[in-house]
């Protein structure tokens, strides 16, 4: 298996998290909440009709359907980068650790992205020599106070240089896939603290601390 | 040739909101009925993606040229291109078409919105010298608002409003709560005097009454009874979870694939044939339609169906674009099209929309604001006096839908923030997204076109689609009343949010033509056989009967003269149920077919 057909394979197990924990998990004999609560079946694991090209696609088997591009070393500067823009602590963990750079190097690599892909590829470069010119070392392997100060020049373009206007606005570009790439994981939900996408028996509006918190009360209710 | 001569009582083109009521209803009279469809078939209750996440998605479940409301989306082969089939617009137009190729059309993802339209809204000439009258009143169509509405389920309530008619006692299903950031808006807009109501969703928020509606929907037809009780006890109510524009497994939401189309089908009467792209409707030596010509997209053969009455129902522009394509001897023009109306005053809607932050919504403690997924409050438009008196500067209103707060995280999260944040990174952006989820609204206006001689379609004499059929080419010019109803959205817009203690991010517009969204982008295309009252002023009579061939009709969006701000989809469904049962009333005093 080539390491991009692993890559993929990787993203589709990803997608398939959910559903596989429950496939390993013991039988249940309770019906689920959405079959409690609609009186319907649990969904089959996937769909029969969908013909399964791009604008039909199997929507209950997702695949991402196109190879991977960066290199080894590009995604190695990538994950660093990744860290650099959201760093694990108490809350949550690294970017690294959440496979957001799976995301990012999807992302560059899906057809129609050729020129994102080249702006990506320019500004990793562009930090290792900047890293190398000023600190003697490639950008992964600099301090994290080193890794900032490079950072600072191109993290709002509309204060950068004029000639790292196209620095910053990759740093946009790339601050902006490691945010999708990293709040839409579990681990990212739940840092949010996005707790719908559950079935309920009813929908009960805010609850009375966040009705106080909005100065919301009497007449505001009604 | 053609595979067999068949010859139904009435073939039905197209399966979507109108399709499928009409199907319903003439299936459910005891009409034996044919429905085409161009795309696939299609089961919400098998393919639905309900509770899938966006990582289990490529690119996080965004949009893409291939599905560009999304991954998830419930548009099969659609959007604004579908392959094999493009459309033309005019140099110096600017407009889009988006078409979905499936079961059910775009009744499977569209946001549910359900608004009557009012007394006004029938006789805008009448009441402000502009566009034109409808051929009926409020009152011809109020019935059939309220069956429609008890029928597929609409969440909402009576306020009384000007121009916003109340649903007769009983009809609607009660709404759901209001979210934190709803009831915060409404308490900003009350200060400004600003309506802010529940709004109408055709969405379960209770199982329906299976013993009582099918009864008073259907009195003394006891096949129609039992077909619908038995569809509404096939529904459930919402539970609160996964976004309507997927489709709905549990058929709580309206879509003609798990409303309309399940018990069409379990009269016995209805036959469904996905794959047809019907290119044209033939007429006999007299006239009248004798059936339609369909190009079969797996056979590519070239097949025909002889049927009494032939209704389109394959949406406003393409069922103009059938109608331009049938032409003959005897209709040199065009089927129908004796008015030279046929394609001529096509409407969208007018939109436009801010995207605001709002401090006071940050950093709330954790809660489900999921809900029915779309809006539970809206303000209808409010200013009907001072328009009337010429304050405004354009002559029709707009309606206010917003949303955001604490959604899912999807493509997109927190993108874009650099205003706000100075750039940050690192453990400052990490806590400034904690701190920013769920303080992001979004106001979105929708206001009502004039029709105009400069918006309207035509045959491209110059191409054709994958089926061989010649394509439309589509022109589109808006009037002063558009542009600066746009731009009064903007202001209103930044006055909301501005008492809501916010901060506008889209950049406001004073110049109209920089706020409003392109031609057909709001989808709610209507027009192109309008409905009249004489054959010289439109192309067809009140219910939606061609005035040239009277056993053709048309009962989409094609009929309409205006377009109110109300969003259409209830409307073409009242609309469709009327002209059904004029037709069936037709068929059986043998006045037509």
């Amino acid at each position: 298996m080539t390491r991009r057909a692993v890559l993929k394979v990787i993203a589709t197990t990803t997608a398939l998290g959910g559903a596989a924990g429950i496939s390993c998990a013991e039988p249940q004999e309770e019906p689920s909440a959405h079959e409690a609560l609609s009186g319907f079946d649990p969904l089959p694991p996937r769909n029969p009709l969908a013909a399964g090209t791009p604008t039909d696609p199997d929507l209950l088997a997702p695949s991402v359907p196109w190879d991977f591009v960066l290199t080894d070393e590009e995604r190695r500067l990538a994950s660093v980068l990744a860290d650099v823009i959201l760093p694990g602590d108490d809350r949550s963990p690294p970017a690294s650790a959440v496979g957001v750079v799976d995301y990012v190097d999807e992302f560059v690599s899906a057809p129609g992205h050729e020129e994102l892909l080249a702006m990506v590829r320019g500004g990793l470069v562009w930090l290792n020599r900047t890293a190398q010119e000023r600190f003697g070392a490639g950008f992964a392997d600099i301090s994290a106070d080193q890794q900032r100060e490079i950072c600072d020049q191109v993290c709002f373009e509309p204060a950068a240089l004029p000639s790292l206007k196209p620095q910053a606005r990759f740093f946009d570009l790339f601050r902006d896939l490691v945010s999708t790439g990293y709040w839409t994981t579990d681990e990212g939900m739940r840092d949010l603290g996005y707790v719908g996408n559950v079935p309920l028996p009813s929908f009960d509006g805010p609850p009375p601390e966040v009705l106080q918190r909005l100065g919301l009360s009497g007449e505001d209710l009604e | 040739m053609g595979r067999r001569q068949e010859r139904y009582d009435a073939v039905v083109v197209g399966s979507g909101a109108a399709g499928g009521m009409t199907a319903f209803i003439l299936a459910a009279s005891g009409l034996r009925v044919l429905l085409l469809e161009a795309g696939r078939h299609y089961d919400p209750l098998r393919e639905t993606p309900m509770f899938q996440l966006p990582r289990e998605a490529p690119l996080r479940g965004a949009g893409t040229k291939d599905k560009p409301f999304g991954f998830y989306d419930a548009t099969v082969d659609g959007g604004w291109e579908v392959p094999g089939e493009p459309y033309s617009v005019a140099e110096g137009s600017d407009f889009l078409w988006w078409r979905s190729r499936m079961l059910g059309g775009r009744t499977n993802h569209w946001g549910r919105i359900s608004l009557r339209m009012g007394e006004y809204d029938f006789k805008p000439r009448s009441r402000d010298g502009l566009g034109f009258d409808w051929p009926m009143n409020y009152a011809d169509l109020a019935p059939y608002y309220d069956k429609t509405e008890a029928l597929i389920g609409v969440y909402g309530t009576n306020e009384g409003l000007e121009n916003t008619p109340d649903s007769s006692p009983g009809v609607l299903q009660p709404p759901p709560r209001p979210r934190g950031y709803e009831l915060l808006a409404r308490k900003a807009c009350r200060r400004m005097g600003i309506p802010v109501v529940p709004s109408h969703l055709a969405i379960l928020t209770r199982t329906q009454d299976a013993d009582q509606l099918p009864r008073q929907l259907f009195p003394g037809n006891a096949l129609a009874q039992r077909v619908t009780a038995d569809s509404m006890r096939g529904r459930a109510a919402c539970y609160w979870a996964t976004p309507c524009g997927r489709g709905c497994s549990i058929r709580a939401n309206f879509q003609s694939t798990t409303v309309l189309l399940p018990p069409a089908l379990a009269t016995g009467n209805l036959e469904v044939r996905a794959g047809a792209m019907v290119r044209e409707v033939a007429v006999d030596a007299n006239g009248q339609a004798s059936g339609v010509h369909y190009v079969d997209g797996e056979t590519l053969l070239d097949e025909f169906v002889g049927a009494r009455v032939v209704v389109l129902a394959a949406s406003a522009c393409e069922s103009a674009r059938v109608l331009l394509n049938s032409k003959s001897g005897l209709f040199p023009d065009g089927l129908a099209n004796s008015s030279g109306l046929v394609g001529k005053y096509v409407m969208d809607t007018v939109g436009a929309g801010v995207q605001a932050h709002v401090p006071a919504l940050a950093g709330l403690p954790p809660h489900n604001e999921d809900g029915a997924s779309a809006m539970h409050m809206y303000m209808p438009w409010w200013q009907y006096g001072e328009q009337l008196a010429g304050r405004l500067g354009f002559a029709r209103g707009y309606h206010i839908e917003f949303g955001g707060g604490r959604r899912m995280p999807g493509a997109g999260a927190f993108s874009g923030l650099e205003p706000l944040t100075q750039g940050s990174y690192g453990q400052q952006f990490k806590d400034d997204c904690r701190r920013y989820y769920g303080s992001f609204l979004h106001f979105d206006g929708r206001g009502e076109m004039i029709p105009n001689e400069d918006s309207y379609c035509e045959i491209d004499g110059d191409k054709v689609d994958r089926y061989g059929i010649p394509v439309l080419k589509f022109h589109w010019k808006w009037s002063e009343h558009e542009l600066r109803q746009a731009a009064h959205m903007h202001s209103t817009f930044a006055a909301i949010v501005d008492e809501m203690g916010g901060k506008t991010l889209t950049p406001l517009q004073s110049d109209g033509a920089k706020a409003i969204a392109r031609g057909g982008q709001i989808i709610h295309e209507v027009g192109g056989a309008r409905m009249g009252e004489s054959p010289g002023d439109s192309v067809l009579n009140q219910y939606c009967q061609s005035w040239d061939v009277p056993n053709l009709f048309v009962t989409d969006g094609a009929c309409f003269v205006s377009n109110a701000d109300k969003n259409p989809t209830l409307s073409i469904m009242a609309i469709a149920w009327r002209a059904s049962e004029y037709i069936v009333d037709q068929m059986a005093q043998r006045n037509i077919g």
